[in-house]
């Protein structure tokens, strides 16, 4: 019999097995780490704020009037204008690569065609318009002068990286405990674990050791390359930042942990894993803002866990916002970490 | 011996478990001495693992009464877990990690017992220490299962079914294992489907079916009481209709039966039964298909209990 370390507690132990079943699952290492950083700089790239676009507008029909239009907007350089004939002009405009069609009628008249829906046909048809009247000898009454402003924090990656943050928080936590749980009862693993002496506490506690320490890596990696490669500001307090990153990240672990409480099976799990992470993904505001939605269902996505964190990512992140300003936002977090935690507790089978 | 609960380790009072409709366990009795190596034998189906595992304290009886080494589950009974050995059917250990890993994590659960690397080394896994459960055969994951449950040194060890599903080697492997740990003077209760098992292994047997014990005994009582120490087979060729009713009158026949065609006869001694029975065979015309004759066995114990054999189901 040897002297015990301290590597020999059963809480390392079970923490230990924990790191070791994540990193020995290749795929499970490239959803959590590699995943997230590939999307953001896919998307990051998608969206990068280039030069302004330029307009295409089509100009159909025959006749000296076109080359006339034609020749009218070459002076606005934010306008491509290029002639086509009716049906190509028609077909183009279906499919989105003109964003209005310029029609010469007879008398001088000039009819615009366009779907008013799509932003860009509107505004197209506002530079048209402009483009043909100056060339037409319009003066402007009021001199106007352009400053550009392009401000960090104010980029689409900016408004990205908090978001795929909370998501990833939200799918390790729950992956991760859901997976593992619903595996190892399959496995009848639980119920050999708790034939042994064996403290059931421990076992719960070794996911909560072990995703605190995976989750350092996993918000340092994705905030560090938004950081360093799109130049996301940090702009509010680290500590607070990495607060709400824990308190997400156990409210997760709770609910995964709820999830897993009673599926026998993988199928059953993953099934209840998208039920709870489909509305978060589509309502709480990862892509683009949660205030999209109408506004009797808003009381309802506030109140989505993932839609709590990410804003308050968000706030911290690219409004500095403090403690104060947090609260309501860190209050649901805890709510659901508590409310989930008990409730599994009591739910939770062994066997 | 080890210690002495009034020399039982484990007592078990009209233990009964209802399942919906199904009575898994009804009104069992057992009796388990320290030191012993008992044995619950038995079809799949029978309550085996419901029995075994409301002794491990992972089930609870509806009815009925259970003490373990002195002790009854419901107070302390982390204590009581530090003084048993589990093997549970169908135990997976994760896949990933490896022999030694898992060794460890299961001795991190009691307070002593002896290092990881000499259960290893016990169970004769030294070689596989370093390599992921998920490369173990069957044989080897079965050996692991019982490294886990010899970690915390027990005085009480329960197996259910541990060669299940191995090759006759493998099996066999296992049971020098099992008859070392013996020799330690441990309490054992195993179930099994397999009377050979039975039969080499454990000093006492009970034959268990529908959730009640049918025969209890030493494996050479069990074949004792059946009277006969051969059992004769033999199945007929062609349609000719055959009158059984002469068999029982042959001399040294203790029993006949029929099932699907084949009948059975316990016989006491081989020698004179034979001729008796060809003769009568010849008398009425029927010709041989089949003959075969074997020792008693468990397996015979039984059929002539219940009429079936224990891997039917």
């Amino acid at each position: 019999m040897s002297e015990r370390r301290w590597t020999d507690h059963p809480l390392v132990q079970l923490t230990r097995v924990r790191y070791r079943e994540f990193f020995r699952e290749p795929e499970a290492v490239f959803w959590v780490f590699v995943f997230p950083v590939l999307l953001a700089a896919g998307l990051g790239i998608a969206f990068r704020n280039r030069s302004p676009e330029r307009t295409v507008v089509g100009v159909v029909g025959n006749g000296p009037a076109v080359a006339d239009i034609v020749e009218a907007l070459r002076g606005d350089s934010s306008l491509v204008a290029s002639s086509m004939n009716d049906s190509a002009g028609v077909e183009a405009l279906r499919t989105g690569d003109v964003a209005l069609l310029v029609v010469p009628l007879a008398g001088g008249k000039v009819e615009f065609r366009y779907d008013d829906t799509r932003p860009e046909s509107r505004s197209a048809r506002l530079l048209v318009d402009d483009g043909l009247q100056r060339a037409s000898g319009r003066r402007d009454p009021v001199m106007v002068a352009d400053r550009l402003v392009r401000e960090r924090g104010a980029r689409y990656i900016d408004f990205l990286v908090p978001g795929l943050l909370g998501m990833n928080l939200m799918g390790s936590g729950i992956w991760g405990l859901g997976f593992a749980i619903v595996d190892a009862r399959k496995k009848r693993l639980l119920k050999r674990l708790i034939a042994t002496p064996m403290a059931r506490w421990q076992y719960l506690t070794s996911f909560v050791l072990s995703r605190l320490t995976l989750l350092v890596l996993e918000v340092g990696l994705l905030l560090g390359f938004g950081v360093l490669v799109f130049g996301v500001p940090l702009r509010g307090s680290l500590p607070l930042l990495l607060l709400i990153c824990l308190l997400s990240s156990l409210a997760f672990a709770s609910l995964g942990l709820l999830i897993a409480s009673r599926a026998q099976t993988m199928e059953g799990a993953s099934g209840l894993m998208n039920l709870v992470m489909l509305p978060m993904w589509i309502f709480s505001g990862v892509f683009f803002s949660a205030a999209r939605f109408p506004e009797p269902i808003q009381p309802l996505i506030q109140a989505l866990p993932l839609t709590a964190v990410i804003d308050a990512l968000r706030a911290n992140i690219l409004r500095g916002a403090g403690w104060h300003s947090l609260t309501g936002e860190l209050a649901i977090i805890v709510v659901w970490m508590v409310g989930s935690f008990v409730l599994a507790l009591k739910l939770f089978r062994w066997r | 011996m080890r210690t002495n609960h009034q020399g039982i380790a484990l007592q078990v009072r009209k233990l009964r478990k209802v399942y919906h409709d199904v009575v898994a366990v009804d009104g069992l009795d057992l009796e388990i001495y320290a030191g012993e190596c008992f044995g619950l034998l038995g079809p799949n189906g029978a309550g085996k693992t419901t029995t075994i595992e409301i002794c491990e304290g992972l089930n609870t009886p509806d009815d009925g009464d259970v003490v373990v080494l002195g002790r009854r589950w419901g107070s302390d009974d982390r204590a009581l877990r530090e003084l048993l050995g589990i093997s549970l059917q169908e135990t997976q250990f994760s896949e990933k990690l490896t022999v030694a890993e898992t060794v460890q994590l299961f001795r991190s659960f009691y307070a002593s017992g002896p290092r990881p690397e000499d259960v290893i080394a016990m169970v004769q896994l030294q070689d596989k220490a370093a390599s992921r459960v998920g490369q173990l055969s069957g044989g080897q994951k079965q050996r692991l299962a019982l490294a886990c449950a010899l970690v915390g040194d027990p005085e009480l060890l329960f197996l259910d079914e541990p060669t299940t599903g191995l090759d006759p080697q493998s099996r066999r492997q296992l049971w020098e294992l099992i008859e070392a740990f013996k020799a330690d003077g441990r309490s054992i209760l195993l179930t099994t489907h397999y009377m050979e098992e039975a039969e080499r292994l454990c000093d006492r047997v009970a034959i268990v079916d529908h959730g009640k014990i049918i025969a209890l005994g030493t494996p050479r009582e069990l074949v004792a009481g059946l009277r006969a120490e051969h059992v004769l087979e033999f199945a007929l060729a062609g349609p000719q209709a055959f009158d059984e009713h002469p068999l029982r009158g042959i001399e040294g026949v203790c029993a006949a039966d029929r099932r699907d065609g084949t009948y059975r006869l316990q016989v006491e001694e081989l020698h004179r039964t034979m001729p008796a029975l060809l003769q009568e065979l010849r008398r009425q015309g029927a010709q041989l298909a089949e003959l075969r004759t074997h020792s008693a066995t468990l397996e015979d114990v039984f059929v002539s209990l219940t009429g079936r054999h224990l891997r039917d189901e």
